[in-house]
């Protein structure tokens, strides 16, 4: 990095379509993790509501997967799966599980007991009721449980192009611009990694409003 | 996993400064300091926004920001800087290298649940227990060390078990910038093909985190008020004692 600028705007309107493909693996690789941990952290949570022993342990569990270092986990997986996007989506999908089920057993607590019962009385089963009322109460807590694990999610990925060129995403920039000394590469990655990050901070925000539309109505009568 | 065994029997593994204990205490120093760093910049402000409700959303704002930063994008991007600046401030080269991208990334890192939680912690004491305390004449300084501080220390230091746990685990991608720490087994496990050492080195980290987790947890419980203790978990909220009504809205870290 000699006589070179910190950042090289050329190289950036040469490499635009670079930057899109990087980008849109970068979506793939959190777009999918967030989909398989939201379902299956809706499994775990609607379990240790209806059996509240079980859920310290799935608590435990969870947070215990969250510890395991990133990179570690790539690492392990890589003799079993190869250098895939399985490899990548394995991991980042358990750590999604921490956040995502705190969030949905949050979610159906703040369900009121009043409620709950207003619900047995008009006479709804088990089933109709977590459907009809506990899954749209719990909603707004379930959508920042998503907000954060995606966000979450967007920065770990940085970290999966260590394991390959054809799905590494935005951290490939990171990764290349680190070995080649070249800060704009560098520069790119991290800002548009932070970018979508943020876009999609602001999508979830949107969906949680179009999602309770009654939450709006009780903000507007004060 | 007879190769992991026999990597954590070899005496070799043990000594210098590539050894098990020279690497724990690199890990444990820059995850150290930057727990230190981040609670002298977010304990003031969460505990300021807390009691006075002032900036509430500025500072929630600003630590979302931080927590949309990706840490290994971040100590990368800071590199070519802390770099460039080494002769003007006066520190080796190598140092603007790893050290101190690593640091200010991990410092980044913790910021978040450690001043969220202060201030959602704060803002969890009923108010009117905050009247009752000024009726009684307490001083705002009062009210903060005698009835929020005690009634929020189990949400305050859930924010620093949080921030602690990612920072552990997250200072293995370090190595990456060829820091030292535990990230180092893994890295170097990685490049020369030695699952062995790979294994152990994750193993050594999450054993760390872990550990270190379990002592955050006894502290959380120290501070608890006794008459906020349970059995079962610890501790409990100040809203399952008293049963408050949850108002709903963030949850936090």
């Amino acid at each position: 990095m000699n006589e070179k600028p910190l950042i090289d705007f050329d190289w950036i309107l040469t490499h635009l379509d670079d930057i899109l493909i990087r980008t849109l693996q970068h979506i793939q690789l959190t777009a999918i993790p967030i989909a398989i941990g939201f379902v299956i952290s809706l499994g775990l949570s609607v379990w240790a509501v209806r059996r509240p022993r079980i859920y310290p342990p799935m608590t435990a569990m969870t947070g215990l997967l969250y510890t395991i270092p990133s990179l570690a986990a790539f690492a392990f997986l890589r003799p079993i799966f190869g250098l895939s996007l399985l490899t990548a989506v394995i991991p980042l999908t358990t750590y999604t599980l921490l956040i995502l089920v705190r969030n949905n057993v949050s979610g159906f607590q703040s369900v009121p007991a009043e409620v709950l019962e207003a619900a047995e009385g008009m006479g709804y089963t088990g089933r109709e009721r977590l459907r009809r009322v506990e899954l749209p109460l719990a909603v707004p807590l379930m959508i920042t449980g998503l907000r954060l694990a995606t966000v979450t999610t967007i920065g770990l990925a940085t970290v999966a192009a260590i394991l390959g060129d054809s799905f590494g995403g935005l951290g490939q920039f990171i990764t290349e611009g680190l070995q080649t000394l070249f800060p704009t590469k560098i520069y790119v990655g991290a800002v548009m990694s932070v970018a979508l990050a943020f876009a999609a901070d602001f999508a979830f925000i949107r969906l949680e409003r179009r999602l309770t539309p009654w939450a709006q109505v009780r903000a507007e009568r004060g | 996993m007879t190769g992991v065994l026999a990597w954590f029997l070899d005496p070799a593994n043990w000594m210098g400064p590539t050894g098990i204990p020279a690497r724990l205490t690199e890990h444990v120093e820059i995850a150290g300091l930057a727990i230190a760093a981040a609670t002298i910049i977010g304990l003031p402000i969460g505990l300021y926004i807390g009691h006075t409700g002032r900036a509430a959303n500025f500072a929630i704002n600003t630590a979302n920001i931080g927590r949309a930063v990706p840490s290994y994008a971040l100590m990368v991007a800071i590199l070519p800087i802390s770099l460039a600046l080494a002769p003007t401030l006066g520190y080796q080269p190598e140092t603007g290298l790893t050290f101190i991208p690593i640091f200010l990334a991990m410092t980044l890192l913790a910021v978040p649940p450690i001043l969220v939680n202060a201030y959602a912690g704060l803002r969890s004491v009923d108010r009117d227990l905050l009247e009752a305390g000024r009726g009684m004449g307490m001083t705002e300084g009062q009210i903060l060390r005698r009835i929020e501080l005690p009634i929020a220390s189990p949400i305050i230091v859930g924010g620093f078990r949080t921030a602690t746990l990612q920072v552990i685990s997250t200072a293995t991608i370090g190595a990456l910038l060829s820091y030292g720490g535990f990230g180092r087994f893994i890295v170097d496990g990685i490049a020369r093909s030695e699952p062995a050492q790979l294994f152990a080195g994750a193993i050594l980290v999450t054993v760390l985190a872990l550990a270190v987790d379990a002592l955050l947890s006894v502290a959380q419980t120290r501070l608890t008020p006794r008459a906020m203790r349970t059995k079962q978990s610890g501790v409990r909220t100040w809203s399952e004692i008293a049963e408050v009504p949850r108002r709903g809205g963030e949850v936090v870290a």
